[in-house]
């Protein structure tokens, strides 16, 4: 017991600690540091969780441990006769009973507090193609602006011909961008196979489901970069379609949306295309045909 | 009583002999001798398959495969691992443990339990046989979420049937553990009475015909969908592909208890004979098992909480699968009961034992924590449940048919297994696993998602550390192989009752146990 004892405090005081240092250093041991309220309750949830879970672990595996050493035929220890005793049986039937409406109680305010979509400031649809993001401004500022989301690690990197660069299978050619401080509602839906679009750094990770249309939505408080991942199983390429968000201050998104609208009318009249003049969109997803189709020809950054 | 007698009292071996004898058995002990064979060759193939996903993870970048051949090798490690090793090595040890268990002289169906076991191979063949096909091997992962398999290639088809051929054996494999559980006990051992193994792979047969026909279903309609122009799951002719996913984690999640039932069962037999003490709580471990398996039911959303349900939905499917870890942490209670104040020594099915209920409860509490579905919407498709669902599958089920293995090979061989060699595979398994496995929650909370062939640069010092893990866990494996071996051939003669704390009817039967055993039913007061 006081081995487990020494190895225990440490080992509680871990969660809290990081916690503290959380906000401002992401870990390599940790979530990312939140920079949504979402981000920040589901943070706090699993902290909260990690500690009660840690502290069950430590009680019980102290009592194991303690007998492991201690009642051992090889220092002379007697076996006892006892088998059952209904109120110790009851005691630990109910109690964890308790312990899980303690830790469902936070959660359920969470769900709820995601699952509320309504009253966006600006609404954004994510499109999951084989293997790339596709983002159409659907309401609110920027409405209209629409464009593909590439990787844009180069193929010599992934082969081990050139230097890993630091953001390495997570940058693109064009990332959203969206104001900071305001209610973002992301629409996910998909063209060919289920994608998830997934920013940690958000709490946000939504299925992009061909045929239908999901939602969810998030508040970036901090200006920056988040990056992340597509996180569905969606064929050879899954692991190389990353998401890319920049958000930024309210000047600089709508200097942002001025540059894309012009460019997007001085597009040709099929429009679609991006600011940079880089890739069309491709054909309307909604309800595609689910079966086997080839996969769009600029997709695919690794195998061939 | 017995239902089933046999033919020749006293001529053993009458049947046929060499290969035939095998093909043609209908004797519990060959059929379960099988069923633990083919399932350690298919762990042996399954871990080669993981060794050469991690051999590519070692380092970020494409070294060893290519993407596509890196899906196809998760994929069938997942299915090689689930329908190849765990189940039919638990089925092996019904087999050989339930009739011996209970006093009966044979399964019930002794014919259909020679046809489960030799459906086996067959589906196995279709399923390695699909890598070399054209195309390979399906990539869509062992859950074959529709619209994906559609897109895949023959070896879809084939792991599909496969599929169908390994739930057709399962079935009958359950059909007969029931039957024979239910009918064949020696006079006067009542249900109450029942060593908690055979109460375990009672409920666990239950929860089998429940589910895999579930399963059939699911895996026809994508057969249809990529074959015959239906629509099942393709939202373009009306169908819908999260319906995939409701009705094959209707299957799945049982499915998970279907692999630890029978684990919980093995380890509540090792116990108490290495703690020389009764099991605590007999009763209330019968009632945690049942309670576990009607639970597992109404919780099968919970993998699906990324799909995007209604708030009411999220919130049914988090409580109901918090709710699991009631009965669940019943189990380890009772379990450190009976050793609390027991007579304690750790021979090798020991180790394992204590093992298994350390590093299984490190699976369980990630497991509640991925219930909740706020932060199981972060974790979900990343390598924390990579590691959660290790933790609970290896370090559940592996550790726990280890522990049965060399709880049993002295009434299976009539030797003891060589104790320093158990020893040094359980330290070995203990400690590699946990380098392997370990450092994925950490990947899966920093934000790396599973089946990637490649990865962010931050996420590089521990791939590597878990693909040392990786490598070290699966070379300590091969020192079972020398154990098993050294043990058929020869070692330390075991006695009737080869442990000293060891109670129930195997161990009042010779060791090694011998062809027929139990032709005049026992009676147990």
């Amino acid at each position: 017991m006081r081995l487990a004892g020494r190895v225990a405090a440490p080992v509680i005081l871990l969660p809290v600690a990081s916690a503290a240092v959380a906000q401002s250093i992401p870990s390599k041991f940790n979530l990312p540091p939140p920079v949504t309220p979402i981000g920040a309750q589901i943070y706090d949830l699993h902290n909260l969780m990690l500690i009660i879970c840690l502290v069950i672990f430590v009680a019980v595996f102290g009592v194991m441990f303690w007998a492991v050493f201690r009642h051992r035929k090889s220092r002379g220890a007697v076996a006892a006769n006892f088998h059952e005793n209904t109120s110790v049986e009851i005691a630990w039937t109910i109690i964890p009973v308790f312990i899980l409406l303690g830790m469902a109680w936070p959660a359920t305010k969470t769900v709820l507090d995601m699952k509320n979509t309504a009253d966006p400031d600006i609404t954004i649809k994510a499109t999951g193609y084989q293997w790339k993001w596709g983002y159409d401004y659907l309401q609110g500022e920027g409405q209209g602006i629409r464009f593909v989301s590439n990787l844009s690690t180069p193929r010599d990197q992934i082969e081990g011909d050139a230097p890993k660069g630091e953001h390495y299978l997570l940058e693109v050619d064009n990332p959203l961008v969206v104001p900071v401080g305001k209610r973002i509602r992301v629409l996910t839906t998909a063209n060919d196979v289920i994608h998830s679009w997934w920013v940690p750094a958000f709490g946000v990770k939504q299925d992009a489901i061909p045929g239908f249309i999901r939602d969810a939505w998030f508040r970036a408080d901090t200006e920056g970069v988040y990056r992340g991942n597509c996180a569905e199983l969606c064929g050879r390429d899954h692991g190389f379609m990353p998401v890319e968000v920049h958000v930024v201050s309210q000047q600089a998104y709508t200097e942002w949306v001025a540059r894309q609208l012009a460019a997007g009318a001085a597009a040709p009249a099929t429009g679609g295309a991006t600011a940079q003049g880089a890739t069309p969109m491709p054909a309307a997803p909604a309800a595609e045909e689910g079966a086997a189709q080839p996969a769009p020809a600029n997709a695919a950054p690794a195998g061939n | 009583m017995a239902a089933v007698t046999p033919d020749q009292l006293h001529d053993h071996h009458h049947g046929p002999t060499g290969l035939m004898r095998w093909v043609t058995t209908t004797n519990h002990k060959d059929i379960g001798t099988m069923y633990l064979i083919f399932s350690f060759v298919m762990f042996l193939s399954g871990g080669v398959l993981a060794l050469t996903i991690r051999a590519e993870l070692f380092q970020p970048g494409l070294q060893i495969v290519q993407p596509e051949f890196f899906n196809q090798l998760t994929t069938m490690h997942g299915l090689v691992m689930i329908f190849g090793a765990i189940m039919p090595a638990f089925v092996g040890f019904a087999n050989w443990q339930i009739p011996l268990m209970i006093g009966a002289s044979d399964m019930a169906f002794a014919r259909m339990n020679n046809w489960s076991f030799w459906l086996l191979p067959p589906a196995a063949i279709l399923l390695i046989g699909s890598f070399f096909v054209p195309g390979g091997a399906t990539a869509a992962g062992w859950t074959m979420y529709a619209p994906l398999s559609v897109q895949m290639g023959i070896g879809q088809d084939m792991a599909i049937f496969a599929v169908h051929i390994m739930g057709i054996s399962s079935i009958m494999g359950a059909i007969n553990i029931v039957v024979t559980v239910l009918n064949m006990r020696a006079p006067g051992m009542t249900l109450m009475k029942m060593p908690l193994f055979c109460w375990t792979w009672l409920i666990t047969a239950y929860l089998l015909i429940a589910v895999m026909p579930v399963l059939a279903g699911a895996v026809t309609m994508v057969l249809t969908d990529r074959h015959f122009g239906t629509s099942f799951f393709n939202a373009a002719g009306g169908g819908d592909p999260v319906m995939y996913q409701h009705i094959f984690w209707f299957f799945g999640h049982p499915e998970v208890y279907i692999m630890i039932l029978p684990a919980f069962g093995i380890i509540s037999q090792i116990i108490p004979t290495f703690a020389r003490k009764p099991l605590f709580g007999y009763a209330s471990m019968v009632y945690a098992t049942a309670a576990i398996a009607i639970l597992s039911f109404s919780v099968w959303a919970h993998h699906m909480f990324t799909t995007g349900m209604p708030a009411v939905g999220q919130l049914f499917f988090m409580y109901a699968t918090m709710l699991i870890a009631v009965p669940t942490g019943v189990k380890v209670f009772n379990w450190v009961a009976t050793m609390w104040r027991g007579s304690l020594s750790f021979e090798p099915p020991m180790l394992w034992a204590v093992g298994f209920i350390l590093v299984f409860t490190i699976g369980g509490f990630t497991g509640l924590i991925v219930a909740v579905a706020p932060i199981d919407i972060q974790v979900q498709d990343t390598y924390y449940v990579v590691a959660h669902f290790h933790y609970v599958l290896v370090a559940g089920s592996l550790f726990a048919l280890f522990g049965g293995a060399y709880y049993w090979l002295p009434k299976w061989t009539g030797h003891m297994p060589d104790e320093r060699l158990g020893k040094i595979h359980f330290w070995c398994s203990m400690v590699f696993f946990n380098i392997a496995f370990f450092p994925m929650h950490f990947l899966g909370l920093a934000g790396m998602p599973r089946r990637i062939p490649d990865y962010a640069l931050q996420f590089a010092d521990f791939n590597m550390l878990a693909t040392i893990g990786a490598f070290g866990f699966g070379l300590s494996q091969l020192i079972f192989i020398v154990v098993a071996v050294k043990c058929v051939r020869g070692g330390a003669k075991a006695a009737a009752r080869a442990w000293e704390g060891a109670d129930g009817l195997e161990w009042t039967v010779p060791s090694p146990a011998p062809y027929h055993t139990f032709e005049e039913a026992p009676v147990v007061r």
